[in-house]
């Protein structure tokens, strides 16, 4: 199990440099497998999809990647363009994000509901801002460099809150906005960490259309101007075709396309047991559904 | 009763309204029968029963007429509901106040209508039903207004504490100067338009304040950090213990110790916290209130260090600048009053400690105020209102949730060694769950997060009962109720208004206007 | 080994209290997923109630000890019951869907109300009952030392057994079972399936002060003193007790609550009496700290 060496990820071609590298995941709760060997590449500067069923374990990957489940087997190298190598499964969850640039939203949004929209994005830049404030203690008696870091925080707030379209909204606390809002606003705090690799899951979920081809658009912008991998996942698949160049499809835990979206189009075992299902074309809603009663619950 | 454009009131059913009512008389009528009815005595050689039938039927039938009241009000029919209600409570309260209106004949005349023994019981009966009137009253000006009536509370609520913590800018240094000019009435001579101050308005001050600086202590851990504590007299009790064990054993003055004091409760904190703080919202609060009795039990049975049951005496009064407030220093030394040529006063002692105590309570709170512009202060909120996000931004909760714990803890543990200088005795009896239970509710009372909520909260919890002495034995059961109706009421706290850390868009502060002014130059 | 049995006596009677409040935390737990902070409380009224119950029968002159038990066990279970239906319906129907904070902290206020109300009502000073019960089994007797099982050990054990066979079965084999599994399950869909969820959840909470009134009825005859302070301290027990057994498991809280009093009369034994409460206490923060499905709870996994 030594870290070094031997990464040569196999399946992408060698130009693309691999971002993250996801090696025979396997995640076991009890005697339910939810994941299964699961393996493949994202690349740096590449939208990566990962679609499949309900309970596919699309979630669960995700949860393995940021640290929030400790994978029963398998390897999660992430290559930091400037910071090196990580290996997730082996750093504590908050790590992660704080060091590897790992960023990640939630499917059931996870906004910090009563402070303001500029402050979410604040939190996020959390780290940067408690060693500027010498943790707490320049910062409790006013010395400058705090004052100057958290300047420098708000221009980046509010260069993301331009981005997403809630400049004007900055003051109000989150959990006042309509849904859309508070969604992309997740995307803006996640960016606010300046990651690496965004994780978005199911971001288009309960979007109308136009604000979904606003989020292709975002997404685009993120990858093209940020020059960072997203890893996406996703149940619209207007979203999925439109913008991703790869995609990854998983059905009951297990890997069973991995390939560029016209590869993906074409593959039978994709079309069985996945796009071929009729009742996929009206999802927004049914998930939107869902996602309510779910937030019902907590 | 309804105007015409009014929505129709749901229709009203006479026998359902009945039958409820008499469900509820019901239940109140067994909640009364064992306890209320029946009053264990003891009596030489052993315990005999009394009986308060008369008592429990009140409550039952107090229980019919109160709901069939509520129903009356939900469905909209507000008219009996005033009648009665105002009837009511008119007899009652002429009955409270006969004695010294009409005299003892009538007194004895009216007395008969009240329904219990206990004056302040019946006046609470009797404000509740001028309640009763108030909102039918209301109702009937404001015909059908009552639809989304829950809601609008809230909003109403909202801006109520949003216009509390808004000039706060102005009530807080009104409360301060207060505050500061507070003691020295009492060298006022006693004049008409001016309260008497005395030595015992003087110690209940020092008390609130005591409380006031709690109260923001534990803030920092429940209302910023969303951490339920409920062991926080434990750190209180470090705090005493620790100053008067190094007074007594290693003479040292109060101001050393202070600091010292405060780093023990801290430390504390960190070892209960550490363990501890992963747990989640009730189990930490459980396990708290476990930590907080066992220093307690350890206090009391640890004989040879705390002196056990007994507690320890004789702990030192805090000096000013090295002069004690004494009428001969014991060393021979120079005393308050032989320094600046100052007859000696017993009073001047009280008015000293009380500015101690308010002193370190705004420290407490400057500290509050500026630690919510910092990082940690922004992440405890955040972990508040989700520790999942939290750790997805790279927050490390652990660390985050201790740093609040410790904190908290510390300004409790400075609390505590001015609570031993001040009573210059303490023993584990003064650290009992009911302690931490009150700061509690100041706290929640107040509500979460508002420092000046606090203050209103402190003078009503504890300066209140403590100056009508007959409030006293409802004091805790006032708490306990409060408590309870408060977070059906609104579940956030009484004054709970947030203001944001940090703005954007300057210069307009209502948020209605924020967005409409801002709209315009903003959103291109 | 005298000395030990006797300690397991003393332990097994101790552990049947815990165990029968303990089973009123568990029961709320697994439905609402709270912690009722007043059921403490709810034992303790429970225990003045059988105070007053036996001896208004004893002014009415019935001594014959056996039917003056069962009515006041009766009478004590059916009153404290309304107790525990009213505790749910103020303090915790009006926030079910409030943040968690709220719900805790009215069951806080209704834990302080309800011991002030009976300090109010019935005074502070403890109140000591002569002993219903007398006499015993010896078991062994060895250098003057002698183990013995009282009669009133033997008919707390018994009743003990008896009220949680019953209760087995009716959440086991009856609909009110079923539709309690189903609200523990998901409650959303409970309702849409017809279960009515309110009552459901009034009837656990009955039947939870039920429990606890039998637990206060047996402190009183077994200790035969009681004050208006003893649910603190045996409601934080018994939910350790539910806690060690696994929380929302009712084999677990009885498991957990004879664990509970063994413990705590071998800690007494063996150790320091002075100490007992801190013993059990610590044993709350290891198990949540180290096993927080306690012994017979299910895993709980963290939902992201």
């Amino acid at each position: 199990m030594s870290p070094s060496s031997q990464m040569q990820p196999g399946p992408e071609p060698a130009v693309k440099k691999s971002l993250l590298v996801v090696e025979h995941l396997t995640m076991r709760f009890g005697g339910l497998i939810a994941i299964n060997d699961i393996s493949f590449v994202a690349a740096d500067r590449e939208i990566t999809a990962i679609i499949g069923p309900n309970g596919a374990g699309k979630t669960t990957v995700f949860n393995c990647l940021t640290g929030f489940y400790e994978p029963t087997i398998g390897r999660l190298t992430l290559n930091h363009p400037q910071r090196g190598r990580f290996m997730l499964e082996r750093m504590e969850g908050h790590l992660i994000p704080a060091q590897a640039g790992v960023a990640r939203t939630f499917q059931n949004i996870r906004l910090f509901g009563a402070m303001s929209v500029l402050e979410n994005l604040i939190v996020a830049q959390h780290n940067t801002l408690m060693r500027a404030s010498g943790f707490s203690f320049a910062g409790l008696i006013g010395l400058p460099r705090y004052s100057r870091a958290e300047a420098r925080a708000v221009e980046r707030a509010r260069y993301w809150l331009d981005r997403v379209n809630l400049t004007a909204r900055a003051d109000d606390p989150a959990a006042s906005l309509p849904y859309g809002d508070q969604r992309r606003l997740e995307i803006a705090r996640a960016m606010c960490i300046e990651p690496a690799l965004l994780c978005l899951d199911e971001p288009a979920a309960g979007l109308n259309p136009r604000e979904s081809a606003d989020l292709n658009r975002l997404l685009l912008d993120i990858r093209n101007e940020h020059g960072i991998g997203l890893l996406l996942i996703e149940h619209d698949m207007t979203v999925v075709m439109g913008i991703s160049d790869h995609i990854v499809v998983l059905d009951y835990g297990r890997l069973i396309a991995d390939g560029t979206p016209e590869e993906i189009r074409s593959n039978p075992a994709v079309v069985r047991a996945y796009l071929g299902e009729e009742e996929d074309e009206d999802l927004p809603e049914e998930v939107a559904h869902d996602i309510d009663v779910k937030r019902e619950d907590d | 009763m309804a105007t015409a454009s009014a929505p129709k009131p749901p229709a009203f059913d006479l026998a359902a309204a009945l039958k409820e009512a008499g469900l509820t008389a019901f239940v109140m009528l067994a909640l009364a029968a064992g306890i209320v009815a029946f009053h264990i005595v003891d009596v030489p050689g052993g315990l005999a029963i009394e009986t308060r039938f008369g008592t429990a039927i009140a409550v039952a039938a107090l229980g019919f007429f109160g709901r069939l009241g509520v129903i009356l009000l939900r469905t909209a029919r507000p008219l009996p509901v005033l009648v009665v209600a105002l009837a009511a409570a008119a007899v009652w309260i002429a009955a409270l106040l006969a004695e010294s209106l009409f005299g003892p004949d009538w007194a004895a005349r009216l007395q008969m209508t009240l329904p219990f023994d206990d004056v302040v019981v019946n006046w609470i009966v009797a404000l509740t039903a001028l309640g009763f009137a108030l909102r039918a009253l209301w109702m009937l000006r404001n015909a059908g207004a009552s639809a989304e009536e829950i809601v609008d509370r809230d909003a109403a609520m909202d801006s109520v504490a949003a216009r509390v913590a808004r000039s706060s800018r102005y009530i807080g240094p009104v409360l301060l100067v207060a505050a500061v000019v507070f003691p020295l009435l009492i060298f006022m001579p006693e004049t008409a338009w001016l309260p008497s101050v005395d030595r015992r308005l003087l110690d209940i001050g020092i008390l609130v304040v005591t409380y006031i600086m709690l109260g923001w202590g534990l803030n920092i851990v429940v209302g910023l950090a969303g951490l339920l504590d409920l062991g926080y007299v434990a750190f209180y009790a470090v705090g005493a213990y620790s100053y008067a064990l190094l007074a007594t054993h290693f003479n040292l003055g109060f101001w050393i110790c202070l600091p010292f004091a405060g780093m023990m409760a801290a430390m504390a904190g960190m070892l209960l916290g550490f363990p501890v703080l992963r747990l989640r919202g009730d189990y930490l609060a459980i396990v708290t209130l476990g930590f907080g009795e066992m220093i307690r039990v350890v206090l009391l049975n640890w004989y040879k260090f705390t002196n056990g049951p007994d507690g320890i005496s004789g702990i030192p009064r805090p000096t000013f600048f090295g002069l004690p407030f004494s009428r001969t220093a014991d060393d021979g030394g120079e005393t308050f009053y032989s320094f600046f040529g100052l007859p000696y006063s017993p009073t001047d002692r009280v008015i000293f400690l009380y500015y101690v105590i308010l002193a370190l309570a705004l420290l407490t709170n400057l500290f509050t105020l500026r630690i919510r512009k910092l990082p940690v202060g922004r992440a405890w909120e955040a972990l508040r209102e989700d520790e999942i996000a939290c750790r997805s931004l790279g927050i490390n909760p652990r660390n985050t949730k201790l740093t609040a714990f410790s904190i908290g803890a510390m300004f409790a543990g400075f609390a505590g060694s001015f609570f031993a200088t001040r009573q210059g005795f303490i023993s584990p009896e003064s650290f009992t769950f009911i302690e931490s239970a009150v700061i509690l509710a100041i706290v929640v009372l107040g509500g979460f997060g508002s420092q000046i909520g606090i203050v209103l909260a402190a003078i009503l919890l504890i300066g209140l009962p403590e100056f009508f002495r007959e409030l006293q034995q409802y004091r805790m059961l006032a708490f306990g109720a409060a408590m309870v109706l408060i977070m059906l009421w609104r579940p956030r706290g009484l004054l709970a208004f947030r203001e944001p850390t940090i703005r954007l868009h300057h210069g307009v502060s209502p948020p209605a206007q924020t967005v409409a002014a801002a709209r315009p130059d903003e959103v291109a | 080994m005298e000395y030990f049995v006797q300690q397991l006596i003393n332990g097994l009677t101790l552990g049947a209290i815990y165990g029968l409040i303990a089973i009123g935390y568990t029961m709320v737990y697994g439905i609402i997923g709270m912690i009722n902070f007043a059921h403490g409380e709810v034992f303790m009224i429970g225990a003045f109630i059988s105070l007053i119950c036996v001896m208004v029968l004893g002014m009415f002159g019935l001594t014959w000890v056996p039917l003056a038990l069962l009515v006041t066990l009766i009478v004590t279970m059916a009153l404290t019951a309304v107790y525990g239906w009213t505790l749910e319906r103020i303090a915790y129907r009006p926030l079910r869907g409030s943040p968690r904070l709220a719900a805790l902290i009215t069951a806080i206020g209704m834990s302080i109300f309800l011991q002030n109300y009976v300090q109010l009502l019935q005074g502070a000073r403890v109140k000591p009952l002569q002993p219903l019960i007398s006499g015993g089994f010896e078991i062994m007797r060895r250098e003057g030392f002698v183990v013995s099982l009282s009669y009133l050990q033997l008919f707390i054990w018994i009743l003990t057994l008896v009220l949680m066979t019953i209760f087995t079965l009716i959440i086991t084999r009856t609909a009110l079972g079923r539709a309690q599994r189903a609200c523990e399950q998901d409650m959303g869909m409970a309702s849409l399936l017809g279960i009515n969820v309110d009552r459901t959840i009034s009837l656990t909470f009955v039947m939870g002060a039920a429990l606890a009134a039998v637990a206060g009825l047996i402190f009183l005859i077994n200790y035969g003193v009681i004050d208006f302070y003893i649910g603190f301290l045996a409601g934080i027990k018994a939910f350790t007790a539910a806690v060690l057994g696994g929380i929302g498991s009712l084999p677990g809280a009885m498991l957990g609550g004879l664990l509970i009093g063994l413990i705590e009369a071998f800690w007494s034994g063996y150790f320091t009496v002075e100490y007992k409460d801190v013993a059990s206490f610590s044993i709350l923060v290891l198990v949540l700290i180290f096993r927080p499905t306690g012994l017979l709870g299910k895993p709980d996994i963290e939902k992201v």
